[in-house]
């Protein structure tokens, strides 16, 4: 079992996908020759030929649209936008096509199609190049989001996503595509999407959140426990469809939840966390449920980035708060 | 809106906007010309090497090799013309006379930065200069530009707008989306191709099925001509004509400006996608600023003429460079300003 980076297990992955199944394409733009623009398809055209690994034009709507018409056809192409902030083009293609394939034709046809793109800040880029956009998707019934937060769980995850009959948006934290190493099993082994995953047990409060702030969570975790703390650390992994039920169970016994996220507060995906914790959670709350997320704000540059993000203090201050009521 | 407008009346043309039968650059022009190169080529190098100790988060994407084309177009250009283009945007900005200090500034993101340390090497605009952006969708800017001709042509005034963007972009569907409403309108509007080549590391042919970007337009009845980029004069004659075409009301045109990037895309970019050769090949035997160099020479211009400007110019750069390290940062409360105005 090697040592592999986010970025590194990414690539593994295709190329695990593409070997067991030539259904399996990989498309966007350098993803070739270049090996894609942070190198997640690095190896993959020398590996499987241009038929399987194409470079197309810079024409994200086309990339999506494309992607639409070969899982239409039972392929499973896996698209590459290069920043999120370029996704939001794709967002036509995605919502009024991809996510609705399966409903429009009433099961005859489906898409399993993946649009794999880098999310998040902390690697001191502007704006579109650092958002965190997943609640412009979350809104959309058919389309499953999957956030992971190491490199073994993007392994697993995008496997999952790539072998998954329906499309799957699938959010690749970027400054976590190189910042630790950990072994990865290159084995072909999925994890198992639409689950939380609790990735520290805890029953003094829950903190719950997905990708890259999964990192800050776990550091909050370790120093509360110092303070005699107990934090459950809870990795939703998959967004849409929500695994409520991991969440409901641990804030059952916790009583107290921090919803931890990089994209603004208003209306993220925070927010439908808290609304099922105000609604079937409700008598479980021993506190109210506080949400540490990006202000809402347009992403800023480095300078003023790490007032904008999520950090360990912040996580921790909010998870006091929660329990000083009660 | 559109029936409104039509009955505007365009502003006359210009009495100097029909392209001349010989419109070679004057000695003065050709001064001009270099010294606006120059600045760009040794502004660009400063960032580069500021990039290089650190001091400029983010992306950055240098204009080195371009230079002729910004600076024949700006010169063709006249007061309230607006400008607008992507993210390899410093000559833009240093062209349409923003300063130096401000761009910079915004690089090292510092207060001192035309859009306070907020927007970055892609994202800035001066209102004054009719420089609208500095944008880092790629394509995107090209409907904004559309709509920028649409203004001119709805206030019936004689200015037109240039809409920049690289030969990737021109793959882009809202480009010919703009296309088409802009010759349906005949809108004040020149689409420039920054034709480098390479969108990232894919080369032109790669990317497109048209063998001549010029004749993109064609479809919609738009003219169109290739252009010789390295070569400022050039540039400033083909630029001339679309000015006079668009001034005089005919609809807009596309020129494309076949040009090339010494640099990367980025500053990450590991230009796996060509050959040193090639881009030895393009300075040596093409560079628009040793051709200025040369043509100025000719004219009689003496060295100390010419050491005068690159004096000058390389004390604009320092002075700009001594500014945005020294300017300081933006505070933190910066992070909630200009979002939306409070009610």
């Amino acid at each position: 079992m090697a040592d592999a980076t986010l970025v590194e297990a990414i690539d593994l992955a295709l190329a695990r996908a593409m070997q067991e199944d030539a259904r399996v394409l990989v498309l966007g733009e350098d993803v070739g020759r270049d090996g894609g623009v942070f190198r997640a398809t690095d190896g993959l055209l020398a590996r499987f030929g241009p038929g399987r690994v194409l470079d197309t034009p810079l024409a994200e709507g086309a990339i999506a649209g494309l992607s639409v018409g070969l899982a239409a056809q039972g392929f499973r192409p896996v698209a590459e936008i290069q920043f999120m902030g370029f996704a939001y083009a794709t967002i036509d293609q995605m919502l009024n096509h991809a996510a609705r394939l399966r409903t429009r034709t009433r099961g005859r046809l489906s898409c399993p199609m993946v649009l794999r793109t880098p999310c998040g800040g902390g690697v001191h880029a502007p704006e579109h190049h650092s958002e965190s956009g997943e609640a412009c998707f979350t809104n959309i019934p058919g389309l499953r989001i999957v956030v992971p937060s190491s490199p073994r769980r993007g392994y697993g995850l995008l496997l999952a996503a790539i072998r998954d009959p329906d499309p799957v948006l699938f959010l690749e934290p970027t400054r976590l595509y190189r910042a630790m190493r950990e072994p990865v099993s290159d084995d072909g082994t999925a994890l198992p999407l639409d689950q939380c995953a609790i990735l520290r047990e805890g029953g003094d409060v829950a903190l719950v959140g997905w990708g890259a702030v999964v990192r800050e969570m776990l550091a909050a975790a370790q120093q509360l426990a110092e303070e005699g703390v107990a934090a459950e650390v809870i990795d939703v992994a998959t967004l849409v469809p929500l695994d409520a039920a991991s969440i409901l169970a641990s804030v059952g016994t916790t009583g107290r939840c921090v919803i931890c996220h990089e994209a603004p507060l208003t209306a993220g995906f925070g927010a439908e966390i808290a609304a099922q914790l105000a609604g079937p959670g409700l008598l479980s709350l021993l506190a109210p449920v506080e949400r540490v997320t990006g202000w809402d704000v347009v992403m800023p540059l480095p300078r003023l980035e790490r007032h904008d993000m999520p950090s360990v203090a912040r996580i921790v201050a909010a998870a006091r708060r929660s329990l000083r009521h009660g | 809106m559109a029936q409104a407008a039509d009955t505007k009346k365009r502003g006359k043309p210009r009495a100097n906007a029909s392209a001349g039968a010989n419109s070679g650059l004057t000695r003065d022009e050709w001064l001009k010309a270099y010294r606006d190169m120059l600045l760009i080529r040794r502004f660009e190098e400063k960032a580069g090497q500021l990039y290089g100790m650190g001091l400029i988060g983010g992306f950055c994407h240098l204009y080195i090799g371009q230079e002729a084309v910004v600076v024949g177009m700006q010169m063709a250009l006249g007061e309230g013309d607006e400008v607008i283009t992507s993210y390899r945007d410093h000559g833009h900005m240093l062209a349409t006379g923003m300063e130096a200090r401000g761009v910079m500034a915004e690089l090292t993101g510092r207060a001192g930065g035309y859009s306070h340390g907020k927007g970055g090497s892609m994202h800035m605009f001066s209102k004054e200069k009719n420089f609208f952006g500095g944008h880092g969708i790629v394509g995107a800017q090209v409907s904004l530009g559309a709509g920028l001709a649409f203004s001119n042509w709805y206030r019936g005034n004689d200015r037109v707008c240039v809409t920049y963007f690289g030969d990737g972009a021109a793959n882009q569907g809202q480009v010919f989306e703009s296309f088409n409403l802009a010759n349906l309108m005949k809108l004040p509007a020149i689409f420039v191709i920054e034709n480098n080549k390479y969108g990232m590391g894919t080369s032109v042919d790669r990317a497109t099925a048209s063998r001549d970007l010029s004749r993109n337009g064609a479809p919609w009845g738009m003219p169109g001509v290739a252009v010789d980029g390295m070569d400022v004069e050039a540039v400033h004659e083909a630029a001339r004509a679309a000015v006079a075409h668009c001034r005089a009301g005919k609809g807009p045109y596309l020129l494309e400006i076949k040009t090339y990037r010494y640099r990367g895309h980025s500053m990450s970019d590991p230009g796996k996608y060509r050959t040193r050769e090639e881009i030895q090949k393009m300075r040596s035997e093409h560079d628009c600023i040793e051709g200025a160099r040369h043509r100025l020479e000719a004219l009689g211009v003496s060295e100390a003429e010419l050491k005068k400007i690159d004096d000058e110019v390389k004390a604009i750069v320092q002075e700009a460079a001594d500014f945005a390290q020294s300017s300081p940062e933006p505070d933190p409360s910066e992070l909630w300003t200009d979002i939306l105005v409070e009610g």
